[in-house]
């Protein structure tokens, strides 16, 4: 072998120098090359000698399968299966697998499904892809540290995963977080709720082809993601609300920016009313499609938008009211079917619910402290570190060691835009949880996906996956 | 494709109406008698033995608890001996199964001891359909079997991977980090 190895270098590198210095011509010479090298390209495999042939031998149709060009060819040049000696029988089903990469499943999530024909027969998600441990991060994190994990669990909803985290620490800790910084929280609460369905407006209409809705929908995010920059320093994963308050005071001015957003979201809402609810195709494609009962949503411990648009009144906010939600009017939104267009009529009209709630926190702001004065949790402020030894003492302790909580179990749940959104806590009296779970929405509400696409189109699991609203980040944690 | 939970459904879930004040008390049910209750800061926590656990979970349910908020497993591998109410041994593993009743706006806690040597519980699977991916996760995670579980697989991590990561004995793992960049040719 590597005697011809070499023969084949010189060989090749011969007429490579003649062609420089003589244009190549069809002669005798050139022919007994062509020959040399074909028998070159004869190797000896397992069974027999094997000719390599030029590329251009290959057939086009041939080369275009190996390509993998066969999608983009005309039917008739396909493949038709009545050649091949297969049987396909009228009762045969296949399984395929929907994503992960799929655009219109919100994230890594992907499905089995099992079809006949168009119609879903059977399905099952399959999660994990984004799993990164988050759970047992947080139990290597400090209580002061935790907020900057459970943040990035639903991305799209940072500020309630903060919030949820915040109450159950301040529940094990017991200590008051003062009205102002309450009244804080639920306008960020609000606004991200605001916010996070908007985008689902965005991307739902994006599912249902509906482009201009997706631009819509992100503009109007944009306004608030500004607001949130602004007053957090940062547009996702602010790390805002901490245990015994909020990081930072409303920026000046705020009232400005809040009654802009006011101003501008009800108006924008009704024109995306009128065209999505008033275009026949959006509607064609979401009534009816994936009606679930309440019954079965319940069992299924579905929770949000899913479990109300069946006419359950189950809002946290309402039944099992935290922060100071007992103190606003608002109505809870409720449909009637459980189809798809339920819940986006649920989702829209919590926005507007959303809307409500933030004018009168904006009216209701008390003037005060924005964090718990409890020294233990509330790092001294940044004036005193230059004056006080204890308080440089006390920053640096509180950043580095953080403070212990007491032992103790708690669980807390908030409404979040998905649904309830629980934090359970155990602490051993250290300065770490000894356990953080949370209780994602999302991954709950997932299990209703095999029953709703039951029976449909595949066309229709679109729909049905987007109205969903799975959140992968808090899916998969 | 492994069996999934769709289609089967508990019957006889109700819609909740407005909070109903003659709703019984939850310590008059003989199951949680027997279990013994502890209110802890304003929620009931039932402590149930293994064999009691799911006839508990049904009893719950019966009075209104209808909906299986959450449920997780916490691992006590450096707690062996931490206080727990009279006649309840602690062991290395606790279920600890959330509910809700829309009737009462209450929630109740069941925590149920899971042995080291023998981590299997019977499933919730019967009663509340909605425990299936929680006890998947329950069982990547820490290791619990859940006996007659219909999909009793890997849910978050990969389906060959060895180990259950958020035991207490399970390393979280680090990547070494280079502060000090190696001295450059200069």
């Amino acid at each position: 072998m590597t005697d011809r190895h070499d023969d084949m270098t010189d060989e090749t590198a011969l007429p490579g120098d003649d062609d420089l210095t003589a244009p190549a011509g069809p002669g005798a010479e050139d022919d007994s090359e062509d020959e040399e090298m074909r028998a070159l390209l004869v190797h000896e495999t397992s069974e027999g000698p094997q000719e390599l042939q030029d590329f251009d031998a290959t057939e086009p149709e041939e080369l275009s399968i190996e390509e993998g060009a066969v999608l983009r060819m005309p039917e008739g040049l396909v493949l038709d299966p009545g050649d091949v000696d297969v049987e396909f029988g009228d009762d045969e089903t296949m399984i395929i697998n929907m994503g992960p990469q799929h655009p219109s499943t919100h994230g890594v999530l992907r499905i089995m499904m099992e079809l006949e024909g168009e119609t879903v027969l059977r399905s099952k998600p399959v999660i994990g892809y984004l799993h990164t441990g988050m759970e047992k991060t947080g139990e290597e994190l400090t209580y002061v540290q935790g907020a900057t994990n459970v943040t990035r669990m639903d991305y799209l909803s940072p500020l309630n995963n903060e919030l949820v985290y915040s109450l159950a620490v301040e529940a094990l800790l017991g200590i008051e977080v003062p009205p102002r910084a309450t009244w804080i929280r639920m306008l960020m609460s609000e606004l991200n709720r605001m916010s996070s369905h908007i985008m689902w407006t965005a991307t739902n209409g994006m599912d249902l082809a509906s482009t201009s809705m997706m631009i819509y929908g992100f503009r109007e995010r944009e306004m608030i993601l500004s607001f949130f920059e602004k007053t957090t320093g940062l547009r996702m994963n602010h790390d805002y609300i901490r245990p015994g308050g909020v990081a930072a005071d409303l920026p000046d001015g705020w009232e400005d920016d809040v009654g802009a957003i006011l101003d501008t979201i009800p108006g924008r809402l009704d024109e995306y009313d009128e065209l999505l609810t008033g275009q026949p195709i959006f509607r064609e494609r979401t009534e009816g499609v994936g009606i679930i009962s309440p019954e079965l949503a319940v069992a299924l411990s579905a929770t949000g938008p899913i479990l109300r648009a069946c006419g359950v009144p189950w809002d946290l906010r309402r039944t099992m009211p935290y922060l100071y939600y007992d103190e606003v009017d608002f109505d809870v939104i409720v449909g009637t079917v459980g189809d798809t267009f339920d819940r986006y009529a649920v989702r829209l009209n919590e926005i507007r619910e959303s809307c409500r709630i933030v004018g009168q926190i904006l009216e209701a702001m008390p003037k005060g402290d924005y964090r718990s004065q409890d020294k233990k949790v509330t790092p001294p402020p940044r004036a005193r570190i230059d004056e006080s030894m204890e308080a440089l003492i006390h920053h640096f302790k509180i950043f580095t060691r953080g403070f212990e909580v007491p032992p103790g179990e708690v669980y807390t749940a908030v409404e979040s835009p998905r649904g309830e959104l629980g934090c359970y806590l155990v602490s051993d009296g250290t300065n770490k949880p000894y356990r953080l779970h949370i209780r994602g929405p999302s991954f709950v509400n997932l299990q209703t996906l095999a029953p709703l696409l039951r029976g449909g189109l595949i066309a229709d699991a679109i729909a049905i996956i987007s109205s969903i609203d799975p959140v992968m980040g808090e899916v998969d944690r | 494709m492994p069996p999934t939970a769709e289609g089967e459904v508990a019957p006889g879930t109700a819609r909740p109406e407005e909070g109903s004040p003659d709703a019984p008390a939850l310590d008059s049910l003989p199951e949680v008698a027997a279990a013994g209750a502890a209110n802890v800061r304003g929620q009931w926590v039932i402590f149930p033995s293994r064999d009691t656990y799911v006839q508990l979970a049904e009893a719950l349910r019966r009075i209104g608890f209808e909906l299986c908020s959450d449920l997780c497993a916490v691992d006590y591998l450096t707690h062996a001996s931490r206080r727990l109410p009279d006649g309840v041994a602690p062991e290395r593993f606790e279920v600890v199964v959330n509910l809700t009743s829309f009737e009462r706006r209450e929630r109740v806690r069941i925590r149920v001891q899971v042995p080291e040597s023998d981590p299997v519980l019977p499933t919730l699977f019967g009663v509340f359909p909605g425990s299936e991916n929680m006890e998947r996760e329950a069982f990547d995670m820490f290791g619990i079997r859940f006996d007659g579980h219909p999909d009793m697989t890997r849910i978050l991590m990969p389906e060959d991977w060895e180990g259950h990561p958020l035991r207490k004995d399970y390393s979280p793992g680090r990547v070494p980090v280079q502060f000090k960049e190696a001295p450059g040719p200069r």
